[in-house]
């Protein structure tokens, strides 16, 4: 499953922050919008939600920069999350992760040269039963372990 | 014949092969010419036994698990047959695992359509509200009251004096604000009673609105649970389109209705003052308390805010009594707790029982031990925030009251076990470490006291004055406990602590530990 982004657009991001402008509490719901046509929330659209929503732009930026889903770039064509908390910890997470980190040459948090996969920690999947987890692009696994890992990197690779 | 088949579209379930089991016997099923009726339920929460399929009989649903998509014929011929199959359990009802559980908040999870108002109402959905209509808002608040329910989140708040205050502070708009942003690892009742079961949540918090008085509900979940999302959504169409939201409720006079949130990754959300910033549309930073929530919430209105189990408790309340919720459990514990059992367990999931089994009960005899086969050395109790407990201390009950005398808690209810290769200074480091990530940052013990305190961690591993070291942290935890704002910086010390008093051994110098 692959979400095909928009690029940048001013006209695109004013239509979006218009839609939810009006309902209460609207900030997060629009940052949430913008990143899911663009893939990340991109810096012009700060000073729109602004003045749409009557706040100031640090107000904004502060509100973009607390939440760890915000990007303030693309991530690469897939992401790949590997769960870090105590169960998946329990269950050999912690292994998994270097694993992915070698096969990727990059750490945890970070995108490959190539733009192709992103690999980012994720605190709880709430698979706690069947972990240790994973999410790729959306979908998610349990019962992880190094064949099923290297089953997702291949595919996110390709 | 019709063969009505039903497959789990429980997230726990589809990250195990779920959909493509579901796919497998429907084509199976085609190339056979067999006309099937695939519904997909929530999950009963036997994880080890995920992609569990079950079959309608006239002696009741019969389960298969955990299959593979390439058991899909073999399934299905001994479905027709009604003959034996390897992965055959038996009756679903039967199994030991969930007989032996009380299941009031769960007993429609993975039985029912979870996108069907139809399947709710005709498994008993709705009593609880028509009852609650009945008996109008005082007598459903002495209900909730005797029930002895308390705040299913992990503080245990008796949750009919949260609502009564809310019911007797006037206001002009009052808000339920269901909390949903369910972090705390080795927990996922929330999330299955959101995937499995999403009506009982939406009556709960509807008799909450009539109970004291308000008219729009808000359901913040975390963003980590996508198919929580899209369930809770389609769920809250169906009853719109039902008529038990909108302006008249049911027929009555009453209006409510309710909107999902999502949340965008961060922990302390689920800190109730920090979740309301959020759905503010702030940052999610802790309010000082007082104000109460309950008398200036959301939006600086009066706001009931309570847990999903806390909310889907009520239902089975108001349709069979107070009384009979408290007939369960020991103490000021009153009624059930849907138990998870997570991490390195080999019969992990969710158990649903009345509070007073013993954790030792629960890992051993429940759990079945670890996957692993190993020993069991620590079990982690409550969440990220809660106390690791050593075998010693596998008697305790499960009660508030009496993880509270034994320095822990039990939290959400979440149980994350591990083997004997844990290295218990590593889970002390972790807990220091996730608090410094997800600190708010509004309180000083907390943002700075995580930090030093993974530092100061490293120093004993590394043999720098230990024992001048051990007891800073030890002071530090203290700071931490009395001087943070909320539950994050307050009570990051009882993982670490926990893991100091009962597993000295593992903070020795590593050059000593590698010596020995």
């Amino acid at each position: 499953m692959i979400t095909a982004y928009e690029p940048w657009d001013e006209a695109r991001a004013a239509e979006i922050i218009a839609e939810h402008a009006t309902i209460e509490g609207a900030t997060l719901v629009i940052l949430h919008a913008l990143q899911e046509a663009f893939g990340y929330v991109p810096e012009p659209a700060i000073p729109m939600v602004a003045s749409a929503l009557n706040l100031s732009r640090a107000e904004v930026y502060g509100v973009f920069t607390f939440y760890h889903d915000f990007r303030k770039a693309p991530a690469g064509k897939h992401v790949l999350k590997l769960c870090r908390a105590e169960a998946c910890q329990a269950a050999g997470g912690d292994a998994l992760t270097a694993r992915a980190e070698t096969r990727l040459g990059i750490a945890c948090g970070h995108t490959t040269a190539d733009q192709r996969v992103t690999l980012e920690p994720v605190y709880c999947l709430g698979l706690c039963a069947t972990a240790p987890s994973a999410m790729l692009d959306g979908r998610v696994v349990g019962r992880l372990d190094a064949a099923r890992l290297d089953a997702l990197i291949a595919e996110a690779q390709a | 014949m019709t063969l009505r088949v039903f497959v789990s579209r429980d997230a726990g379930a589809v990250a195990v092969g779920a959909d493509e089991v579901a796919q497998a016997i429907a084509q199976a099923a085609a190339a056979r010419g067999l006309a099937l009726d695939l519904v997909r339920t929530g999950s009963r929460g036997l994880y080890w036994l995920e992609p569990m399929v079950e079959l309608a009989t006239p002696a009741g649903r019969v389960a298969f698990g955990p299959v593979s998509p390439a058991d899909a014929g073999s399934l299905l011929e001994a479905m027709l047959a009604d003959g034996k199959h390897p992965l055959r359990l038996g009756l679903a009802e039967e199994i030991p695992w969930l007989k032996r559980q009380t299941r009031l908040i769960f007993a429609r999870c993975g039985v029912i359509d979870p996108r069907s108002l139809e399947d709710y109402r005709a498994h008993g959905g709705y009593q609880g509200l028509e009852r609650a209509l009945s008996l109008g808002a005082a007598s459903t608040l002495a209900e909730v009251t005797a029930s002895g329910l308390r705040g299913r989140g992990g503080a245990g708040f008796p949750t009919g004096i949260k609502w009564k205050t809310v019911a007797d502070t006037a206001a002009d708009q009052k808000y339920i604000v269901c909390n949903a942003d369910e972090g705390d690892s080795g927990t996922f009742a929330d999330r299955m009673i959101m995937e499995g079961d999403p009506f009982v949540l939406i009556e709960g918090m509807t008799i909450a609105a009539l109970t004291v008085g308000a008219s729009r509900g808000y359901i913040y979940i975390r963003s980590e649970y996508p198919h929580a999302v899209a369930a809770m959504n389609a769920a809250i169409a169906a009853a719109r389109r039902g008529g038990y939201l909108g302006t008249r409720i049911a027929g009555s006079r009453h209006a409510f209705d309710i909107e999902v949130r999502v949340g965008a990754g961060a922990y302390v959300c689920g800190e109730e003052t920090s979740l309301l910033e959020s759905l503010e549309g702030r940052r999610g930073v802790v309010r000082a308390k007082p104000p109460l929530p309950a008398h200036q919430g959301l939006f600086g209105k009066p706001t009931v805010i309570n847990n999903v189990l806390s909310f889907a408790a009520v239902p089975f309340i108001l349709a069979n009594g107070g009384k009979a919720y408290a007939d369960f459990g020991i103490g000021r514990s009153r009624g059930t707790m849907p138990i998870q059992l997570a991490g390195n367990i080999r019969h992990g999931g969710l158990f649903e029982t009345a509070f007073g089994i013993t954790l030792g009960e629960l890992v051993d005899d429940v759990g079945g031990g670890t996957f692993t086969g190993r020993p069991v050395r620590a079990a982690q109790v409550g969440g990220p925030l809660g106390a690791y407990f050593p075998r010693a201390l596998f008697d305790t009950p499960f009660d508030y009251e009496a993880f509270a005398a034994r320095d822990g808690l039990i939290g959400h209810g979440g149980i994350v076990v591990f083997d004997d290769s844990v290295d218990m200074a590593k889970q002390a480091r972790f807990a220091f470490e996730f608090c410094a990530i997800e600190s708010c940052g509004k309180c000083t013990p907390c943002r700075i006291g995580s930090t030093r305190g993974a530092e100061t961690i490293d120093k004993i591993l590394r043999g720098e004055r230990v024992d001048n070291h051990l007891a800073l942290v030890e002071d530090l935890c203290n700071t931490m406990k009395l001087g943070s704002l909320c539950a994050l910086g307050g009570f990051t010390p009882y993982p670490v602590m926990s893991a100091l008093k009962h597993f000295p051994e593992d903070f020795k110098p590593q050059h000593l530990q590698a010596a020995e």
